[in-house]
């Protein structure tokens, strides 16, 4: 029996069609939009000005506070505006706009950087190289890595937990990179357990991604510290407390971090960089992201500079194809619509999936029949139906008391809903409006 | 590009094929052999009953959303079909045509919109059309005609007493089940519905592959049917045990009456049961118990409608104090 989460789940078709591409390397595109406002926290300070000539890796912004992050420059080039641009979230962020240096040789290099396995470093220099260098958590949350190894002296953690699992469907970023970098990887996995003093690693991949897992097994095979674990296919298992519960049989409590139960919890990706960043002084300036679409001309995986507009992408795969109607940053069970695509690649983007007419409208809702089904996949034991109809009621006490807050927002409820009842547009609303609310202050 | 410009929406945004209308459907599907079985018992009887009730419920609601509510007509949505298939299945096949339209009437404008339509009402709408008419026009209600010699009869059919009516009336004028064994159809007429009895209950075979067709196309769960049927065997045999003379056994009470009909088809729809599982279970313990009390002791002969009724009314209850358990909460409770 694999392993998997006991409660809900649902298993979307995966469509992983990129999966036996490799991750090419493109040309660097003419001019880059980073956002300084890539990760969950504080926006960075802009420390170049207009005009500037800036360096590949140079520090553009600076970390704003604790949880925040350094910016680095993708490119060698100037600067040429700072202003306001679309991104992702579909408002207009600050971005420090550069134009690539078209003479520039470092812009053009192919850059292979070999595997070094010896760790030099000592554990505080290696903390200090994930905050410098700008690492923060890929898998899509860009919580800024440093604050999560930055670990309270009272809490005891005595296993790592690599996520490799890419519930999404569609995306393969990560797959292509567990098998193109396996061996980088495994170095980062041991400069994490060198630094934090971790004695147990796990990496957790789903059964659907067999040579990945064969792949990591073989390197490990001399290495009894480092685990590797198939997982069944079940979505939302790259979620951090359904995979700790499914790996290790520990259930993260309400309200509570994996930090909690002994366990901290890194994406695969996230890995990869701090390995680069650690081992090589290369800042996170660029990453491996899936463009793909079942109408894609030529569906592949790049390493893309932070920073390149999305229509870029889309180009190098054969342009949008004639019924394009929906464009999402991210995968089609959690990823955000995007309004145009000249919205930058960041940090968080693992995918570009182009949706066409037939999948991009939402059925009509109609009456709840209640059937339980929401219920019944819910990962995290909620009643979504409930919390749906109490929002709609405005009766917010309430639904913060059904735990609405504790929602993952994996939209297992939505996605199986017989009668399309938009349940998690609803919960959403609803935990937007009780994190204003005093009484929810209060409880916590 | 498109002319059509580009959507903006949250997640997810990719939907499972399963809609509402495919679930009611798949029940249509899922009842169609037990609806062959009852033509071949009942003949034409049978498709005029079914056919009264569906038209008439499907016309009710129409009547009733176009004119009464004012509201988007959502006949096509499979649900009054199936209510009115339902209904059909619980009555017998010689009722007058009239009676059927009374009780279509009250199961989709009493017991389905007057508490707001489809997802809303408490109690299933089939089962209150079946039990008012079974208080109002209690002798035709209990007149069934006997199986297959009625076939080309459309009026004066030749009726008799269901098996649980034989053994209740035998056993209340001092028989025993000795007695009465030589009255009551052989178990295997009563698998294959070879008796009389609501046009739809009587042929187990073709109610069980009905049945099964639906956990297998995930349409109901197990746990209704299952614990519901359990139970009824668990408390008749125990009574049975104590006096195999007075008491039938566990068997006869499986194969008898509504009891699979009502476990696989009444008791599991989505509107009128438990959300979760573990309310499911106990939803469906109550039901056995309340059948099997009725059928035992009752004045009624069979019990499952009122059964179903009863629990219904306590749904919103389980759903209340049933939930499901919340991820990373300490109090370990156990799921089932």
């Amino acid at each position: 029996m694999l392993k998997t989460f006991p409660k809900g789940g649902i298993h979307p078709h995966e469509n992983k069609i990129t999966s036996s591409k490799a991750i090419k390397r493109l040309a660097p595109p003419k001019v880059v939009y980073v956002p300084i406002s890539q990760h969950i926290g504080i926006p960075s300070k802009i420390i170049v000005e207009r005009k500037e000539k800036v360096k590949i890796g140079q520090v553009i912004a600076k970390s704003g506070g604790y949880i925040s992050s350094n910016i680095h420059s993708p490119v060698a080039g100037t600067v040429t505006k700072l202003d306001k641009f679309f991104d992702s979230s579909g408002y207009k962020k600050q971005c420090i706009v550069i134009r690539t240096d078209a003479k520039d040789k470092s812009n053009f290099e192919e850059i292979d950087l070999p595997l070094l396995t010896e760790i030099k470093l000592s554990e505080k220099d290696i903390l200090q190289h994930i905050t410098d260098y700008g690492i923060v958590g890929l898998g899509g949350a860009t919580f800024p890595s440093h604050v999560k190894l930055n670990i309270q002296k009272d809490k005891n953690i005595d296993c790592l937990i690599i996520n490799g699992v890419e519930c999404e469907p569609y995306l393969t970023a990560d797959h292509r990179l567990m098998l193109e970098k396996a061996e980088e990887i495994i170095v980062g996995i041991q400069i994490l357990m060198f630094a934090l003093h971790i004695e147990k690693a796990i990496i957790g991949i789903e059964n659907n991604k067999k040579n990945a897992i064969e792949n990591f097994k073989e390197l490990t095979k001399n290495n009894h510290k480092i685990k590797v674990a198939a997982l069944k296919i079940k979505y939302p298992q790259g979620s951090e407390k359904q995979l700790v519960r499914a790996l290790l049989k520990r259930e993260v409590p309400k309200n509570g971090l994996p930090l909690d139960v002994g366990v901290i919890v890194h994406n695969v990706g996230t890995i990869f960089a701090i390995y680069e960043a650690v081992q090589h002084n290369k800042s996170l300036t660029e990453r491996a992201v899936t463009v793909t679409g079942k109408k894609i001309k030529d569906p592949s995986n790049f390493w893309v500079k932070i920073g390149t507009p999305v229509i870029d992408l889309i180009n190098e795969v054969g342009g949008l194809p004639e019924d394009t109607r929906k464009i999402l940053n991210g995968g089609p069970m959690m990823g955000k619509a995007i309004k145009n695509t000249n919205v930058p690649i960041t940090k968080g983007t693992s995918g570009i999936l182009v949706i066409s007419e037939e999948e991009a409208e939402r059925k009509k809702s109609s009456n709840c029949i209640r059937c339980g089904e929401c219920v019944f996949v819910c990962p995290m034991g909620l009643e979504p139906h409930l919390l749906m109809n109490l929002t709609e009621k405005r009766m917010f006490e309430n639904a913060f008391n059904e735990d609405i807050m504790t929602c993952i927002e994996c939209g297992s409820c939505s996605y199986v809903c017989p009668s399309h009842r938009p349940l998690l547009d609803y919960i959403r609303f609803g935990k937007s409006i009780i994190k204003t609310l005093e009484f929810a202050k209060d409880k916590k | 590009m498109s002319k059509k410009p580009i959507i903006i929406s949250a997640s997810p945004h990719i939907h499972s094929d399963r809609t509402s209308k495919k679930l009611m459907y798949d029940v249509v599907i899922a009842l169609i052999p037990a609806f062959l079985v009852s033509i071949y018992v009942f003949g034409i009887g049978a498709i005029i009953v079914t056919a009264v009730a569906v038209i008439s419920c499907l016309i009710f609601e129409y009547l009733i959303q176009k004119y009464l509510l004012k509201a988007e007509v959502t006949i096509s949505d499979g649900s009054a079909l199936l209510t009115g298939i339902l209904l059909a299945f619980n009555l017998p096949s010689n009722l007058p045509i009239w009676m059927i339209i009374v009780g279509s009437l009250v199961a989709i404008a009493v017991a389905k919109m007057s508490f707001g339509g489809l997802g809303f009402n408490i109690f299933n709408p089939a089962l209150v059309g079946r039990v008012f008419l079974l208080i109002s026009f209690p002798v035709q209600m209990t007149m069934w005609p006997t199986a297959i010699e009625n076939q080309a009869k459309i009026a004066d059919a030749v009726t008799g007493a269901t098996p649980l009516g034989i053994i209740k009336e035998g056993l209340q004028f001092g028989e025993t089940m000795t007695d009465l064994s030589s009255k009551i159809p052989s178990n295997l007429d009563m698998f294959i519905g070879l008796t009389g009895g609501s046009l739809g209950e009587i042929s187990i075979i073709a109610l069980l592959i009905g049945g099964l067709f639906l956990i297998y196309r995930k349409v109901i769960s197990w746990h209704i049917p299952v614990t519901m049927l359990f139970t009824m065997a668990v408390f008749t045999g125990i009574f049975w045990m104590i006096d195999p003379e007075q008491y039938a056994n566990p068997l006869f009470h499986l194969l008898s009456g509504g009891a699979i009909l009502g476990a696989f088809f009444m008791a599991t729809d989505l509107v009128t049961s438990p959300m979760t599982r573990k309310g499911m279970v106990i939803f469906a313990i109550g039901i056995g118990l309340i059948t099997v009390v009725i059928r035992l002791f009752g004045a009624y002969p069979e019990g499952v409608s009122f059964a179903i009724i009863i629990m219904n009314a306590f749904v919103p209850l389980i759903n209340k104090y049933f939930k499901p358990r919340r991820f990373g909460s300490k109090i370990k409770s156990k799921i089932i």
